[in-house]
């Protein structure tokens, strides 16, 4: 043991660590054990990753399809509510799990020197996971009903990509805040559902009033879901900058990266407390 | 060779809220509310290093810091100021089992185990059959681990710790778990790891394993330093830091204590004052097993009297009288005491009690062996600690041989 070799560690609680492997193979065992967790001691097991959606979907489907029927104008509105859907249960589940994470695994944090932003990634990876089993139901039903994959669906990847970005952000900010303030949960709860109701699922942006159409698309999620019906759905649906003016759409990405700059500024300012806060 | 763990000056505070604001709600009613805390030097001033292939103790009572010390050194906590410094890699954990699920199969928890320790997903899979062997656990594989008794679960734990690959390990409290087979593996794997030149941490207050494996150990007490010294010393001072808390109660009367017939000067004698003593005559409320101990009391003559009798009674807890004796075994008549005149008496005593509490009822008994002259009961008493505790009321020395035919 050479001690000019070996680091000399200074002990203060990480962010990150000083070890970028460890700190990607510990977020990815964490995802993946919760992932493998989730379907542990049922008789289906993975299966129903894919089931649970599909059976859902179902539903939705044929709701919206042949019951609720004040969307006739709109191509292939199912296939557009799924992937809407889609998109936002991954934002739900990414931040929701987030908000408690800190606290449910406080073992790690208060036992173990632990890099405190594996914690929150790792629920968002598990989310993402999630989002890729649905996204194959969402596909056979697409199929299903005549919306063929075709290169335009590239697209898709950025727009989750911005989806990771925003929900990563609000998932750190609210899981820094909740070690302090408990009442953060109830709070998300309902801002999810207004989040839910203010973003184009149930509907479509272009039924949204022109004169509050440039309000309403600075909701980062009402621009990227926009652009999934058009990208993925209907090429004919409009981009959301065709929508609103488009020198609005700089502000749902200010939005987004600054609800990123402000969790990673607030988690990175309540890290190497966590772990006495708890 | 420059030590493997330096700390200087290390502070560690912790601010406890009088009120603690937990919502939103109760923050946004009270905003002027003033946030008064209570200061609670967790670690204070602590300064120490360890040499490399040193197995270092950290001892000291519940609350006195010696956790918080050591999740400074393992930078789980942010110091206040001072510095803790380890060269080399340190182990990440500071307690066995860290992150096990008791949802997942041991199987699925070693491997996760190994990479939360710092092994490559890559290493934990090739040393998982040498892990699970030495755990010997190779029938319970695929058991969930919440079926484990906690004995298997901290063997299967230990085993995953030991392959972790670092200079510097840090440990809570590990043995207190696991059968005895067990144990004796741990302790040679200690050793293991002492001859591979690791330097080893360890926090316990089991003053055996102290004693028995660390080159050195710390004692803290209320967040401070209270010495590095060798294990044998410091567990002593351990004991004596946790017993000698009896010391107080003795300025006190005791609270059995019969209030004496004072009757003016009409006594013959009366006791004045009672104590235990140490081979070196100090004073002591608390004395170790073994060790010897002097029971002493003060004597004060009013009228002049020929060949009265001394005895005492020393009881133990449960109120028995553990050892009667008198004066009667000097052999010769204790001879003539004028009126003011003092004796003290002092009876030198094999320490073989048991560990408790013991009260001394010291006597002065008329020369006829009939009358009492004075009685204080439970006058002084002695805490006795380090004994074999093996169940008897004293542990008297023996000796076993064994002889084959």
């Amino acid at each position: 043991m050479s001690a000019v070799a070996s680091p000399i560690e200074t002990q203060q609680p990480t962010l990150v660590g000083n070890d970028l492997r460890r700190f990607w193979s510990l977020t990815w065992t964490l995802a993946v054990t919760d992932w493998k967790l989730r379907f542990y001691g049922s008789v289906l097991g993975y299966v129903w990753t894919l089931a649970r959606p599909f059976l859902f979907f179902g539903v939705i489907y044929f709701v919206f399809t042949e019951i609720v029927s004040v969307n006739k104008a709109i191509n292939n509105y199912g296939v557009c509510i799924l992937f809407s859907l889609v998109l936002f249960n991954f934002l739900g589940e990414a931040v929701g799990g987030c908000v408690a994470s800190l606290v449910t695994r406080e073992s790690l944090l208060r036992k173990m020197r632990f890099p405190r932003l594996a914690i929150p990634l790792s629920v968002v990876l598990t989310a993402l996971f999630n989002l890729g089993m649905t996204l194959v139901a969402v596909l056979i039903f697409a199929i299903a009903s005549g919306v063929y994959p075709n290169p335009h669906w590239l697209e898709l990847p950025l727009i989750i990509g911005g989806l990771v970005v925003f929900s990563t952000g609000l998932g750190l900010l609210l899981a820094a805040l909740f070690v302090r303030y408990r009442d953060v949960q109830p709070i998300w709860e309902v801002v999810s559902q207004m989040l839910f109701y203010a973003s184009p699922i149930l509907y479509v942006a272009t039924t949204v009033p022109a004169k509050y159409a440039d309000l309403y698309l600075a909701n980062p999620i009402a621009v990227l879901m926009t652009e999934t019906r058009h990208a993925v759905v209907d090429l004919s649906a409009p981009h959301p900058w065709q929508i609103a003016s488009p020198a609005m759409m700089l502000l749902p990405l200010a939005i987004s990266l600054c609800v990123l700059a402000l969790g990673v500024w607030v988690f990175s300012r309540e890290a190497p407390l966590i772990a006495e806060n708890l | 060779m420059p030590p493997a763990v330096e700390v200087r000056e290390l502070h560690k505070r912790f601010a406890i809220p009088h009120r603690r604001y937990s919502t939103l709600k109760e923050r946004v009613l009270h905003p002027f509310a003033t946030r008064t805390f209570e200061e609670l030097n967790a670690v204070n001033d602590v300064s120490f290093s360890i040499q490399p292939g040193e197995f270092f103790g950290i001892v000291g009572r519940n609350g006195s810091g010696k956790s918080t010390l050591l999740k400074c050194l393992a930078g789980i906590y942010r110091t206040d100021r001072g510095d803790a410094i380890v060269r080399g890699r340190l182990s990440p954990f500071i307690e066995l089992g860290v992150g096990f699920n008791p949802e997942l199969t041991a199987r699925d928890n070693v491997l996760i185990n190994a990479v939360m320790l710092g092994l490559t997903r890559k290493q934990a899979r090739e040393r998982f059959d040498e892990i699970i062997a030495f755990g010997e656990l190779e029938d319970f594989l695929d058991l969930k681990l919440k079926n484990y008794s906690s004995g298997m679960s901290v063997r299967l734990a230990f085993s995953v710790a030991i392959q972790v690959d670092a200079d510097v390990l840090l440990i809570d409290e590990v043995l207190a778990v696991g059968d005895a087979a067990f144990q004796h593996k741990c302790f040679n794997e200690f050793e293991r790891l002492k001859a591979a030149g690791k330097t080893i941490v360890f926090v316990t207050h089991d003053m055996n394993s102290v004693e028995r494996f660390c080159d050195r150990a710390l004692l803290l007490e209320r967040g401070r330093m209270v010495s590095v010294d060798k294990p044998g010393v410091i567990a002593r001072a351990y004991n004596e830091l946790n017993f000698g808390r009896v010391r107080p109660d003795l300025t006190a009367p005791p609270p059995e204590a019969v209030p004496r017939d004072d009757d003016g000067g009409l006594g013959p004698a009366e006791i004045a004052d009672a104590w235990f003593e140490d081979q070196h005559g100090n004073r002591v409320a608390s004395a170790l097993y073994g060790q010897p101990l002097t029971m002493c009391a003060d004597v004060r003559f009013r009228t002049p009297i020929t060949d009265p009798h001394f005895a005492f009674y020393l009881r133990n807890e449960a109120r028995h009288i553990v050892l009667a004796g008198t004066s009667g075994s000097l052999g010769e008549p204790t001879g003539a005491f004028a009126a003011g005149e003092r004796v003290l008496v002092r009876i030198a005593v094999g320490n073989w009690f048991t560990s408790g509490i013991y009260e001394l009822t010291p006597s002065v008994i008329h020369p006829d062996a009939k009358t009492i002259i004075d009685l204080r009961d439970d006058l002084a008493r002695v805490k006795i600690y380090g004994g074999p505790a093996l169940g008897g009321v004293v542990d008297l020395p023996y000796q076993v041989t064994l002889e084959r035919s």
